[in-house]
Parts: structure tokens; C-alpha cells; sequence
């Protein structure tokens, strides 16, 4: 028996859509202003996802008033309060960091088969 | 207080405690079988002796498999000694992890470090080296510069630090947390690293 995948398992979040580079995501976050808390959301384009278990990270990349916006977020991290699945991509890198020197429509996307979904992302 | 366990590394991962990323290590604890209770009338000294690990009767000294007997137990592959235990401990008995871990403990963990082998000063000990290959430097960039003066002193002070054999000894680790204990599958999990490789025996005391 995987003595750390037990540790994990807790901790692991079940309901995450499934994603890849290339899809398009919006990440509602968590953010905390004293005893206040809001959620803030993030929309973008992931680029890289790496890790597994409960290290799993992925990467969004945006354009935000025409400034490059990246964040790197931990997959189960608790503060991440739903990840929503927006538009598949169909790309053929698992890492698509070229997109940060490309700008306008040449850092499109094209648009990916649509995925079977499954009950996490409705 | 040094009461403990011997256990086996199984490996680091992260969990979240209160929204934040903690860091921690897996360590497959127990349970130890005690082979030997020694008493002050006998030994001079309190203590008792537990092991951990299964060797094979054939990979065992016959002295040992007879220690292991008296115990009425199967060979063990580690042996270790702790000073305390709050309750009365019979030779043959198992302690487990719960039995002397909680949640919330303060502990410390030793082990047998990485080895990293022969080493230079800027590895082992975190000398700058030259910090240069500019000027004329050359072919000394590690280097550990002077280790004595030519007239005084004359001679290189004793423990002075050298290049050497650096890992593969022995490193205790203090204060680490107990994030977690799991019963069930002998599992103990503390805060931050612990010295050795995965599957390397460790030494956790409170």
C-alpha cells in the first residue's frame, strides 16, 4: 500500500474538471480582507500543468489590458474554491510557454474537440 | 524524556493545514517489538530495547537469533534503545505508534544522512570559492585559499575545515511537528525533512 497516496488522499479535491494545456479555465479564488472573505476569479488559458498527488500545480495565462498575467496555483490547495471549465483547446504541447512571446491573434487557440463532461464540471 | 520508535522513511509530500502548503514526511513507525527491558539492579541503568524489521534467520548471528528468542520474537533488522515510557513494559511486548505519539508532539527524528561522498570545502562546509575566473584567476575557483600562514602559525590548526567525506553519518533533526498519526497502517507524519534516503531507518524520539 502507497503509504503517501494514503497521507494524500485527504487532502486531494475530487471534484476538479478535467483540463489540459491549451483549455481555457476560470478559477474562483478565495481571498481573505481581515475577517472578510470574497472570491476573486481568474480567467485564462492554462499553459502548463505540472505534478502529481497533492504537489500538482497548473499554470493560467491571461492578457489583462494588454499585459501578460500569470498565476501559478497548487491544484488541491483549499483556497481555490471551484475551477470551471470554459473552452477546450486543441494544442500539441503539454507546455505552452511560446505563447508568452506571441501577442493578438497569433495567441490564439484553436478550438479543441468538446470533452465528454463529467459530474465535477457541472 | 526519550521515548521513541524506530521506523522507516517512506517518502516527503505536502498536505494543507489551515489553507497553507505544509511540508511534511511520511514515516512508516513501528510497530517495535521490545527485546530487551534493562533494569537498574542488571544494567546499571533504566531503559528497554525495541526492533523493527524483518531479517531473515539466515542473515542473523547466532548470538542475536538467541536475543531475539528470549524475546520470543523473529529476527529484527534494526535495534534500538530508548530511556522512558510511562507505562510498564514487558520483554516481547509491541508498541505501536499510538502508544507513544500524538498529534501536536514536538520530536526529533535521526538518521543516516545522503551520502555525497569526497566533497571540496565549497560543497561541504559552503565556502565562496574564489568567486571569480576573471583577473588572472584560473583553475581555483573552489578553492578553500590559505589553510595556515608560512612563519606563523607555522602548521594547519587542528579541525580546520577541509575537503572530505561529506553525508553518510549520522544527523538528528529537532523540533518537528507531528502532523498525524495513522493507526492503522503504522503511520506517523511530521512537519519538514528528516535525514536519509526513502526506505533509510529512522530514529523518532519526544
Amino acid at each position: 500500500m502507497d503509504l503517501i497516496k494514503l497521507v494524500e488522499n485527504e487532502y486531494l479535491k475530487k471534484d476538479i474538471p478535467t483540463f489540459k494545456a491549451g483549455d481555457t479555465i476560470k478559477v474562483y479564488i478565495k481571498i481573505k480582507e481581515g475577517s472578510k472573505e470574497r472570491i476573486q476569479q481568474f480567467q485564462g488559458v492554462v499553459i502548463a500543468r505540472r505534478g502529481t498527488g497533492a504537489g500538482a500545480m497548473f499554470t493560467v495565462r491571461k492578457v489583462s489590458n494588454g499585459v501578460g498575467v500569470e498565476r501559478t496555483f497548487p491544484l488541491h490547495c483549499p483556497s481555490i474554491d471551484k475551477i470551471e471549465f470554459v473552452r477546450a483547446g486543441s494544442v500539441r504541447r503539454a507546455k505552452l510557454y511560446y505563447l508568452r512571446k506571441l501577442r493578438g491573434k497569433a495567441a490564439r487557440i484553436k478550438e479543441g474537440k468538446a470533452r465528454e463532461l463529467t459530474s465535477a464540471d457541472m | 524524556m526519550a521515548t521513541g520508535l524506530i521506523g522507516k522513511k517512506i517518502g516527503m509530500t505536502r498536505i494543507f493545514v489551515d489553507g497553507k502548503s505544509v511540508p511534511c514526511t511520511v514515516i512508516e513507525l513501528g510497530p517495535c517489538v521490545v527485546t530487551q527491558v534493562k533494569t537498574v539492579e542488571k544494567d546499571g541503568y533504566e531503559a528497554f530495547q525495541v526492533g523493527f524489521g524483518e531479517k531473515k534467520e539466515k542473515h542473523t548471528t547466532q548470538p542475536l537469533i538467541g536475543h531475539f528468542k528470549k524475546a520470543n520474537t523473529t529476527p529484527k533488522r534494526k535495534l534500538a534503545e530508548f530511556k522512558f515510557f510511562d507505562k510498564e513494559i514487558k520483554l516481547g511486548d509491541t508498541i505501536r505508534v499510538e502508544d507513544v505519539f500524538a498529534e501536536g508532539d514536538i520530536v526529533d527524528v535521526s538518521g543516516t544522512s545522503k551520502g555525497k561522498g569526497f566533497q571540496g570545502v565549497v560543497k561541504r562546509h559552503g565556502f565562496g570559492g574564489i568567486g571569480m575566473t576573471s583577473h588572472g584567476q584560473h583553475d581555483r575557483v573552489r578553492a578553500p585559499g590559505s589553510v595556515g600562514g608560512s612563519s606563523y602559525p607555522s602548521r594547519v590548526f587542528k579541525g580546520l575545515r577541509m575537503a572530505g567525506q561529506t553525508g553518510n553519518k549520522k544527523v538528528k533533526v529537532i523540533n518537528l511537528t507531528v502532523l498525524k498519526v495513522i493507526p492503522e497502517q503504522n503511520v506517523l507524519v511530521v512537519s519538514g525533512c528528516i535525514p536519509g534516503h526513502n526506505n533509510s531507518y529512522v530514529r523518532v524520539e519526544k
